[in-house]
């Protein structure tokens, strides 16, 4: 077995120097009847690499992959391309088989890119500070709700109907639990964000408001007009960005107001990896610190007097603090927030900017060829690299026309939102630096197409 | 062979401690290389990414949200990037490197056929919305890790969308409490051991409930009396982490889900240290409601310097049906199915909790671990359990002549070896240990864990190391045990020989600095 460096010799000669006989006297604490005597049933013998390979990559050849096909999904996972060096710094061994830098004399590495990906996120947020990540972004919009609990001592989040329904779900899950109130909303068909709904919607009791920017639909809400309302109230604005790149165009939340924002920052450096590994991005103002879940690291200096780098304000988290933690988070992203910050690191902040024009340049592009096909209306005009195209019919059945024909859409909005009839028209599509006028034209002519006959 | 040695110059004439060398212009002093932030190697205007000029501009109703200024962020070309990870990558310590014997983390080899399968386009570009007729073999390969993964525990589901042992924590208490309401009840309390892990009481207490601790027995282990004296119909479930933190087997597992279960309660089974029990013993046998599973432990998907892990929950008939969305159903024909919010009614899911986070998973865990499970097939994982056990005790053995073994003499450990700091000299600590460890080129084992150990010292070898490689750890622990006890002062200013000294944790956190404040 090539993964095992004992030898048979070599456990005779240890058992005996532990003064076992046998290997079983090792597990002599399991009672009898716990042991098992044969093996797991159905589960072949170890195999060679070779065979394993085979296995799997014939399951791998089963799907339709991103690069393979006109591609033009989004809802809170994105494709970019990913500079070849990202991929090749993270296999590093030094940084993919390191653990959680608890012992920083050995850690420095690690510790280093955390302390440089929080200022990163921090300065894409336009927050005072980041924490070190989340699992991803609906967890992470999760947390920021409960710690906005936890600061204004009040229970009811109002949240955005342009708000991912995957996150929605996810908060509605934890408040079950918790005692929270979420007060969620299902989003219009309609070219603006629902701003003012939610301004109305802000009371007294209100601990938080919740709004992605860009919105579910591509929108873009007035988060200034929403924070000063938020704040006119004492509730906190939590913003919510599912694509980072989109934040190379549009000012970050953190000028225009919100106190807490939060996001999914699989877009730079990550994949798609079919939902996940992702990457929570959390960022807040400096005075809710001591409220911020997650793990931090923070600047110090060694006995020699020199910069050096550890983990701090540790007595928030469960292995101090254990039932009165601010979150029960512990192993987080570690190795796709180095994936984030060296892909960040190779843009910079003019790179990141020049990405997100290429992307609403070819958003732009597809937008205005789908708006000529009969019966596609284009519902937002105001967008940056994602907005909504309303159909003459339910646009699942033309996604998956699509996909029969080899083009990858968009996302229907009831794979979204099954429950909710009036949405089953809106096709959610999204354009990326990946996206060729080959692509756009593809998807045009396709849908025209598959429109024509019914679909 | 051996040549004269005109100079005469011998091994043993290296400087004395005291001499001082000349410091380095660069400071760098050969291959220890100082890096500074990526901050402040920023050149204004430079980029590692050649982006193509677009010919639209902005959509008109864009102007009022555009940007400033671009995000202050330093861009780099390929070489200076390539170059700052690297420096900074040596600046750490990794399983690739040499042991990493932290207890209860099972940080074993990471093989490279899961990276490069995990990669595979099939499985690393595909989004999590496409059309589910465009994504079989993602959702066969999801259906092939749950069979095994239930297979290897005696369970009856598996929820796979938990993204990580904390996260899988949660869901298995939630779906305690949705049985529990199920059943129009309500309970407040969850039973936790003193030595459990950290995250036990912090889910147990996220997911609503009070948390009871239970006190240890002198041999180690949950004092079976004490929790069956606490049973009560308040009691919704106990935590229990099997074998336990001590590394130890719970021998009374089955004797105490009984008891809960008499009493309407369920049992949650932390499953970090799964490793030492994989294809010898499963937990369902053992009356096990929940057990979450940490596929970068016991499967070995890497670390990362911190995650991404993935926490797939294992669950009895009892639980299942409260099991998270979404997740994929094997059908009668062989089929596999993604049921989601739009197929929990027509699926017969209707009382499953909800949602824990968007989309399936973490898909790249599992293709990880599913490579990892096929590699080593039932026979292998049969024989990673058993030789982790045998490393745990060799090192056992091998050690309680120079460190207190507070319960050897009771019997063999599991996967992990636990030592007190009793023996050590006055002034000295554990900690000195960790911190001289790290000077012979080890990582430290988990220390000051668990809390009822004083001083604890939890070693967890792993199946992945030699002989070889435990008689050197050995060797190296057992110089530091004895200089440790003759009052070596060098060791409480160790490490000396890393990239930083020890470093002051209370400035880190009475004056946080957590972002680079330049401009």
């Amino acid at each position: 077995m090539r993964y095992l460096p004992l030898t048979p010799a070599d456990r005779t000669a240890m058992l005996a120097a532990v003064g076992a006989g046998t290997i079983d006297d090792l597990f002599a604490d399991v009672p009898a009847d716990a042991l098992l005597s044969g093996p797991v049933e159905g589960l072949a013998p170890h195999a060679s690499e070779m065979a394993v390979e085979r296995h799997m990559a014939r399951l791998a050849a089963k799907n339709l992959s991103a690069g393979a096909a006109p591609f033009f999904l989004g809802a809170g996972a994105y494709k970019h391309h990913i500079p070849a060096s990202v991929d090749h710094l993270i296999q590093r061994g030094e940084f993919l088989t390191a653990y959680t830098p608890y012992q920083p004399e050995i850690a420095q590495g690690t510790l280093q890119v955390l302390f440089e990906f929080q200022t990163q996120v921090a300065r894409l947020f336009g927050t005072e500070v980041a924490n070190a990540s989340m699992y991803d972004g609906s967890t992470a919009c999760w947390e920021a709700i409960a710690m906005a609990g936890r600061v204004t001592r009040r229970k009811k989040a109002v949240l955005s109907g342009g708000l991912h329904p995957h996150y929605v779900g996810t908060a509605q899950t934890m408040a079950k639990f918790t005692g929270d109130v979420i007060e969620a909303r299902a989003p219009v068909l309609s070219a603006s964000a629902d701003d003012a709904e939610i301004i109305a919607a802000i009371d007294d009791a209100t601990s938080a408001v919740v709004v992605q920017y860009p919105d579910i639909l591509g929108r873009i809400p007035d988060l200034a007009a929403i924070a000063e309302a938020a704040h006119a109230k004492g509730a906190l604005l939590v913003a919510v960005v599912t694509e980072p790149v989109a934040l190379g165009l549009v000012e970050a939340p953190g000028h225009l107001g919100a106190d807490i924002v939060v996001g999914e920052g699989q877009s730079l450096g990550v994949g798609l990896n079919f939902g996940g590994p992702y990457l929570g991005l959390f960022g807040a103002r400096e005075k809710f610190l001591r409220q911020m879940p997650g793990r931090l690291c923070g600047e110090t200096v060694d006995a020699e007097g020199k910069r050096g780098f550890v983990l701090t304000l540790s007595t928030r988290e469960q292995h101090i603090r254990r039932e009165k933690a601010t979150s029960n988070i512990c192993t987080n992203a570690g190795l796709c927030a180095l994936a984030f910050s060296i892909h960040m690191s190779l843009l910079g902040g003019e790179g990141l900017s020049q990405l997100a024009a290429l992307n609403h340049d070819r958003a732009r592009a597809t937008a205005e060829r789908l708006a000529q096909i009969p019966g596609v209306t284009v519902l937002n005009d105001v967008f940056v690299n994602e907005f909504t195209v309303v159909l003459p019919a339910d646009a699942r059945a033309a996604v998956r026309a699509l996909a029969d024909k080899g083009v990858l859409g968009g996302v229907a909005l009831g794979r979204l939102y099954p429950q909710d009839k009036a949405l089953h028209a809106g096709l959610l599509v999204t354009a990326t630096e990946c996206t060729t006028d080959d692509d756009i034209e593809t998807l045009a002519a396709t849908l025209a197409d598959v429109l024509k006959k019914g679909a | 062979m051996n040549a004269p040695n005109a100079s005469g110059w011998k091994p043993e004439m290296v400087a004395d401690e005291g001499d001082v060398l000349p410091a380095t212009v660069s400071g760098d002093k050969g291959l220890q290389l100082e890096e500074p932030l990526i901050f402040e190697l920023n050149r204004a205007g430079q980029t590692g990414v050649d982006i193509d000029a677009p010919t639209r501009g902005p959509v008109a109703g864009l102007a009022k949200f555009l940007r400033k200024a671009p995000a202050a962020l330093p861009g780099l070309t390929e070489p200076e990037v390539v170059r700052h990870y690297t420096r900074l990558s040596r600046q750490n310590y990794a399983i690739d490197l040499g042991p990493f014997p932290l207890g209860s983390c099972t940080m074993k080899h990471n093989p490279r056929l899961n990276e490069k399968v995990a990669r595979m386009p099939g499985f690393a570009d595909v989004h999590p919305l496409q059309p589910k007729h465009t994504v079989a073999g993602a959702f066969e390969a999801i259906a092939e890790l749950s069979d095994w993964l239930i297979g290897l525990t005696g369970m009856a589901a598996v929820a796979l969308s938990p993204k990580a042992g904390a996260h899988g924590e949660l869901c298995g208490l939630l779906c305690i409490r949705a049985a529990i309401e199920a059943k129009g009840e309500t309970r407040h309390i969850v039973l936790v051991p003193e030595s459990a892990h950290g995250t036990n009481p912090a889910t147990a207490a996220f997911a609503g409930f009070r948390v009871e601790s239970i006190p240890a027995t002198q041999d180690g282990r949950v004092d079976m009396d004490a929790l069956i004296a606490r049973l009560s119909p308040d009691v919704a479930g106990v935590m229990i982490t099997n074998p336990n933190t001590c590394g130890l087997f719970e021998r009374d597992l089955k004797k105490i889900s009984d008891a809960v279960h008499a009493v309407g309660g369920y049992v949650y089974c932390d499953g970090a240290n799964f490793n030492a029990i994989v294809g010898k013993v499963r937990p369902g046998d053992l009356g096990v409601d929940a057990m979450h599973i940490n596929l970068h432990k016991t499967f070995s998907t890497p670390h990362g310097g911190g995650g991404p892990g993935s926490g797939p929950v294992v669950l009895s008939e009892a639980l299942a049906p409260f099991a998270p969305l979404p997740f994929v159903q094997r059908e009668a024909d062989g089929s596999v199915h993604l049921v989601e919010e739009e197929e929990i009614a027509s699926t017969g899911h209707a009382q499953s909790f909800g949602r824990m986070a968007a989309f399936h998973g973490q898909m790249g865990m599992f293709t990880r671990a599913l490579t990892y499970i096929l590699s080593h097939g039932n026979d292998g994982l049969r024989q990673v359990s058993e030789d982790a056990v045998l490393n745990a005790n060799y090192i056992l053995r091998a050690l309680e002549d120079v460190l207190e073994a507070p319960f050897a003499k009771a019997g063999p450990c599991m996967h992990e070896a636990l030592f007190s700091d009793a023996n050590l000299a006055d002034g000295f600590s554990t900690l000195d240990i960790a911190k001289g460890l790290i000077d012979e080129g080890f990582h430290p084992m988990t220390v000051y864990f668990p809390l009822v150990v004083h001083g604890a010292m939890l070693i967890e070898p792993t199946e992945t190391e030699s002989r070889a490689g435990l008689d050197r750890f050995i060797a190296s622990m057992r110089s530091l045990a004895e200089r440790a006890r003759a009052g070596d002062e060098h060791l409480k200013t160790a490490p000396h020989y890393t990239p930083r000294r020890r470093l002051d944790e209370t400035l880190a956190a009475r004056k946080p600095v957590l972002v680079w404040k330049g401009a």
